[in-house]
C-alpha cells in the first residue's frame, strides 16, 4: 500500500503521517515513511510517502504506484498526479492557502478538481477544517483527514485510536480522538454519493 | 522491541547502543535531529552543539584520545569546515572510537551545494559506511565503531537526506559497555610535527591495505545473485531504488563502501552478463570499478545531478525514453520568512538606503525571493562579510553602498574571524549581525549567544555588542528591526561612517515563545488603501492582493513592518 500525504508546512502532515506508519507496523507490515523537512516549517509545500507490505525497498514511491492521495490543500493535490495509480483515491481536504505568485495577483489559483478528475473518478472532499473548528481546535485538522482515510484502510479503529493518543500530549488526546472518529463518520456518509 | 525510527534517531540510537560517551555537532539539515534525539533521549551521553564543524570534530577526537567513544555529526558541507582537523586526524592513534557522520544532501533540498562527500573517505583514508535504512544506520553505527577501536582510525558514516530523514522499522538492542576514559601519552602518534607525521604516514597506507582485505570479508558488502543477466553495484538509497526497480536483478550492496572490496567486485563482474553501478552524484564507486579495468555502465546513463529514485533508475538501464512527468504548470509554492519575520524589517531599510547586500547561510537567505530580492550573494557560512570586505575594498571611490547581513548563530560558526579581517585591514563595509537569539533555519537550536547548552543548562550568555567591539569595531548600534523609521535612519547613519560599522539588528525570531509581536492580525482600511503594492514589496505572506486592493489574511502576525511602510496610512491595528 502507498499512500502520499501532501500540504503546506505546518499543517500537521509529518505526525499524521507518522500515525499511519505506525498503525502500519502494528499491523505486521514492513513500512517506510520519506519526507523532506529541512524547510518546511517556512510554509513551503510538504509531501510524505508512506508504504507498506510484506517487504518495502525505496522510502519513496514510483510513479504510478500511489494507491490513496490525501491531500491537505486543494493546490497541493495537482503537484503529485504522475504518482496515482489509474484506480487510485484521492481525498482532498477544502481548503486553499493562495501561494506566493497568487498572493500578489500574478497567478491565478489554478480549478483543481477539474485537473484530478483527469486522472481518477475517486475523489472524495472533505472539509475537515470546518469540522476542526466545530470541537474549538483548527490544529486537529489531521486527525479528521486521518479517520477519513481509515475508513479506506482498515476497519479497526482501536490500533488507530490508540496510535493516536500515545502521539499526542495528553490535553489534546480526547479532542483528536473525536476527530478522528467525525472524520470516519463522514467518508461513510460520504460514500454514499461519492466515490 | 520494534520502533519506527528516523535514519537519524536511528544514528542517535546506535550511538547509544555503542556506549557512545561524548557527542557534538553544528546544526546542518539533514543531520540535525541526530544530536537532538541523544540530547532528548540519552542523557547519559554527554552532548553538545558546538559553534562550527571544526570544533565539533576536534571536541570529539579529543574525547577519543581519552579513550571514549566519540561522534561529531555535520551535514555535507560542514565536512568542509572540519575538513582541516579530518585529513590529519588518520595520522593519529585513535583510543576511543571516532565516528564522523556526514549528511549529504542530494537534490540540494536545503543546501548550497551537493557535493559527494564520499570523496573525503578516499580523500582522508579512511573507512566508511554508507547505511540504507534505518535499520542499518543504527547497525553500522555499532560497525563504526569496532572498525575505528580495531584499526585504530576515524570511520565515516555517510548518509543522504533520504536515509537520514526516512523512518523504517528498527529492532532496538541493549547498550554495550563503554569503555572508560583514561588519560595516556602517545607523543608521537599525537604531535603531528613533521617527523612525528612522517612516520605515522605509511601506517596510514598500511592500515588501508588491511581495511581492504576487511571490506572484502564484511558481512555488510553482499552478492545477491538472481538473474545474471543484470548485475547491480549500489549502496545508500540508491541500492533500495535498484532493487524496487529490478526486484529480479544481481547485486552487490555495498555497506562499507570504502575501501572499495576489489575481489568481490572482480567474483561479481565475472558473475553477471551486465554490470551496472547506480550511485548518486558522483562516479565514485564506478571510477574504482574502472581502475580494476572492469568495464560497466554508470554514469553514461544514470543522472550526475540530483536525487536517484526508482523511476529515474528504471528508465537508466531498461533504455526506456524518459517521457518525463507530465506539464501541468502550478504555482510554485517556495519556503518563505515566516510572516512577523523581524529579518524583514532590516532587509527593507537595507534595501531602501540602496545597498548591494552580501549574505549568508540562514533564514534571512530567503530574503532573495521576490518580491524583497533582498540578497544579493550567498556562498558558504562566514563569507558574507569577507565578500562585503573584498567588494568595497576594489570599488573606485572609496565607500560604496556595500553591506552584509549575517544571522547570530553563522555569526559565531565563522563570522567573527571575517569581522576581525575587516576591522584589521580598515575595511569600510557595512556588518549586519541578524541577532534573531537562535539558529532558526535548522528548527531553533541555542549557541553561544543565548547561552543555553543542548542539555537546557543555562551557561555564559556571549554578549554580541562587546564580543565586536573586541574584535577592533567602535560604531556598533544596536536596533529593533520592527522600528522600520530608526532601522532605515540608523542604516543611513551607519554609512556614512569613515571606518567599520556593525549594526546588531535585535529582535527574537517569531518562532520562539519570546518573540515580540502580538499575534493580533493588522487590517486594511480598504477605504484608504489605493492599491499601490508598497506592502507588498516585503513579500510577507500574510498580504494578499485582490481586487486592486491588500487585504491581510489570519496568519498575520501584527509585527506592524507593513503598517510602518504604508504610504496612505492605510494599514490599522495595534503593534
Amino acid at each position: 500500500m502507498n499512500v502520499v500525504m501532501a500540504g503546506v508546512g505546518g499543517q500537521g502532515i509529518i505526525l499524521a503521517s507518522d500515525i499511519l506508519a505506525e498503525v502500519a507496523m502494528r499491523h505486521g507490515y514492513d513500512v517506510k515513511k520519506s519526507e523532506i523537512h529541512g524547510m518546511a516549517q517556512r510554509g513551503g509545500s510538504v509531501m510524505s510517502h508512506i508504504r507498506f507490505s510484506e517487504k518495502v525497498f525505496s522510502p519513496v514511491i514510483p510513479e504510478g504506484e500511489c494507491d490513496i492521495l490525501l491531500s491537505f490543500e486543494e493546490l497541493e493535490t495537482a503537484r503529485y498526479l504522475d504518482f496515482l495509480r489509474p484506480d487510485a483515491w484521492v481525498l482532498i481536504n477544502r481548503y486553499r492557502l493562495p501561494p506566493p505568485t497568487v498572493s500578489i495577483g500574478k497567478e491565478m489559483y489554478p480549478e483543481v478538481e477539474g485537473i484530478v478528475r483527469e486522472k481518477t473518478r475517486r475523489i472524495v472532499f472533505v472539509d475537515a477544517g470546518d469540522i476542526a473548528l466545530s470541537l474549538g481546535n483548527k490544529r486537529v485538522l489531521n486527525s479528521v483527514l486521518l479517520g477519513v482515510l481509515s475508513t479506506l484502510l482498515e476497519p479497526d479503529t482501536d490500533t488507530w485510536e490508540q496510535c493516536i493518543a500515545e502521539r499526542l500530549p495528553e490535553k489534546v488526546r480526547d479532542v483528536n480522538i473525536m476527530a478522528f472518529r467525525m472524520g470516519r463518520d463522514i467518508r461513510q456518509e460520504n460514500k454514499v454519493r461519492g466515490g | 522491541m520494534k520502533k519506527i525510527l528516523s535514519g537519524n534517531e536511528a544514528i542517535a540510537r546506535g550511538a547509544m547502543e555503542s556506549g557512545v560517551r561524548f557527542a557534538s555537532a553544528y546544526p546542518g539539515t539533514p543531520s540535525t535531529e541526530i544530536l537532538e534525539t541523544i540530547a532528548r533521549e540519552f542523557p547519559e551521553i554527554h552532548a553538545e552543539w558546538t559553534p562550527n564543524e571544526k570544533v565539533a570534530l576536534e571536541v570529539a577526537a579529543g574525547a577519543s584520545y581519552a579513550g571514549a567513544r566519540a561522534l561529531a555529526a555535520m551535514k555535507h558541507v560542514g565536512v568542509n569546515v572540519a575538513a582541516d582537523p579530518l585529513m590529519t586526524l588518520p595520522y593519529t592513534l585513535i583510543r576511543g572510537g571516532l565516528v564522523l557522520v556526514s549528511a549529504d544532501d542530494p537534490e540540494l533540498f536545503s543546501s548550497q551545494n551537493e557535493q559527494d562527500n564520499r570523496n573525503y573517505a578516499r580523500f582522508a583514508k579512511i573507512p566508511m559506511l554508507e547505511p540504507s535504512s534505518s535499520e542499518e544506520a543504527k547497525d553500522f553505527v555499532k560497525t563504526a565503531y569496532r572498525l575505528s577501536e580495531e584499526f585504530s582510525t576515524p570511520v565515516m558514516l555517510r548518509t543522504t537526506t533520504r536515509i537520514s530523514h526516512s523512518k523504517g522499522i528498527v529492532e532496538l538492542e541493549e547498550p554495550e559497555d563503554p569503555p572508560r576514559a583514561s588519560l595516556e601519552r602517545h607523543p608521537v602518534e599525537w604531535v603531528m610535527l613533521p617527523a612525528n607525521a612522517r612516520i605515522r604516514h605509511p601506517v596510514v597506507e598500511e592500515r588501508l591495505n588491511r581495511l581492504k582485505d576487511y571490506s572484502n570479508s564484511s558481512e555488510y558488502n553482499v552478492m545477491e545473485i538472481n538473474d545474471a543477466s543484470l548485475g547491480i553495484i549500489a549502496s545508500g538509497a540508491a541500492y533500495q531504488y535498484a532493487k524496487e526497480a529490478f526486484p529480479d536483478a544481481s547485486f552487490l550492496k555495498l555497506g562499507l563502501s570504502y575501501p572499495l572490496p576489489d575481489v568481490l567486485v572482480r567474483e561479481f563482474a565475472a558473475k553477471v552478463k551486465e554490470l551496472w553501478v547506480v550511485e548518486e552524484l558522483d562516479p565514485f564507486i564506478e571510477r574504482q570499478v574502472k581502475e580494476l579495468g572492469i568495464d560497466c555502465h554508470g554514469k553514461d546513463r544514470i543522472p550526475m545531478c540530483g536525487e536517484l529514485n526508482p523511476d529515474i533508475v528504471k528508465k537508466a538501464i531498461s533504455g526506456s525514453v524518459n517521457t518525463g512527468s507530465s506539464s501541468l504548470k502550478l504555482p510554485a509554492r517556495p519556503p518563505n520568512m515566516c510572516p512577523g519575520c523581524p529579518h524583514r524589517g532590516m532587509l527593507w531599510a537595507l534595501k531602501k538606503n540602496k545597498c548591494f547586500i552580501a549574505g549568508d547561510i540562514g533564514c534571512y537567505t530567503l530574503g532573495f525571493l521576490p518580491p524583497l530580492d533582498a540578497i544579493d550573494t550567498c556562498l558558504c557560512m562566514g563569507a558574507g562579510i569577507n565578500h562585503a570586505h573584498g567588494m568595497s575594498k576594489v570599488l573606485d571611490g572609496g565607500k560604496k553602498k556595500i553591506a552584509a547581513v549575517i544571522g547570530d548563530s553563522t555569526f559565531f560558526h565563522s563570522g567573527m574571524t571575517g569581522l576581525l579581517n575587516l576591522a584589521y585591514n580598515k575595511g569600510i563595509a557595512l556588518v549586519v549581525i541578524l541577532d534573531n537569539r537562535t539558529t532558526a533555519m535548522t528548527g531553533a537550536q541555542d549557541h553561544p549567544g543565548t547561552g543555553i547548552a543542548l542539555d537546557g543548562s543555562k551557561n555564559i550568555e556571549i554578549d554580541l555588542e562587546a564580543l565586536v567591539k573586541a574584535l577592533g569595531i567602535d560604531w556598533v548600534k544596536r536596533v529593533d528591526p520592527y522600528d522600520v523609521d530608526t532601522t532605515r535612519q540608523k542604516v543611513k547613519e551607519a554609512l556614512e561612517q569613515e571606518g567599520p560599522a556593525v549594526i546588531i539588528s535585535s529582535a527574537p525570531c517569531v518562532l520562539l515563545p519570546s518573540r515580540r509581536v502580538s499575534g493580533v492580525p493588522l487590517k486594511v482600511d480598504s477605504d484608504k488603501c489605493t492599491g499601490c503594492k508598497v506592502c507588498l514589496g516585503i513579500g510577507c505572506p500574510s498580504i494578499e492582493f485582490k481586487d486592486k486592493k491588500a487585504i491581510i489574511l489570519d496568519t498575520c502576525t501584527g509585527c506592524g513592518i507593513c503598517k510602518a511602510i504604508c504610504p496612505f496610512d492605510a494599514i490599522g491595528g495595534d503593534v
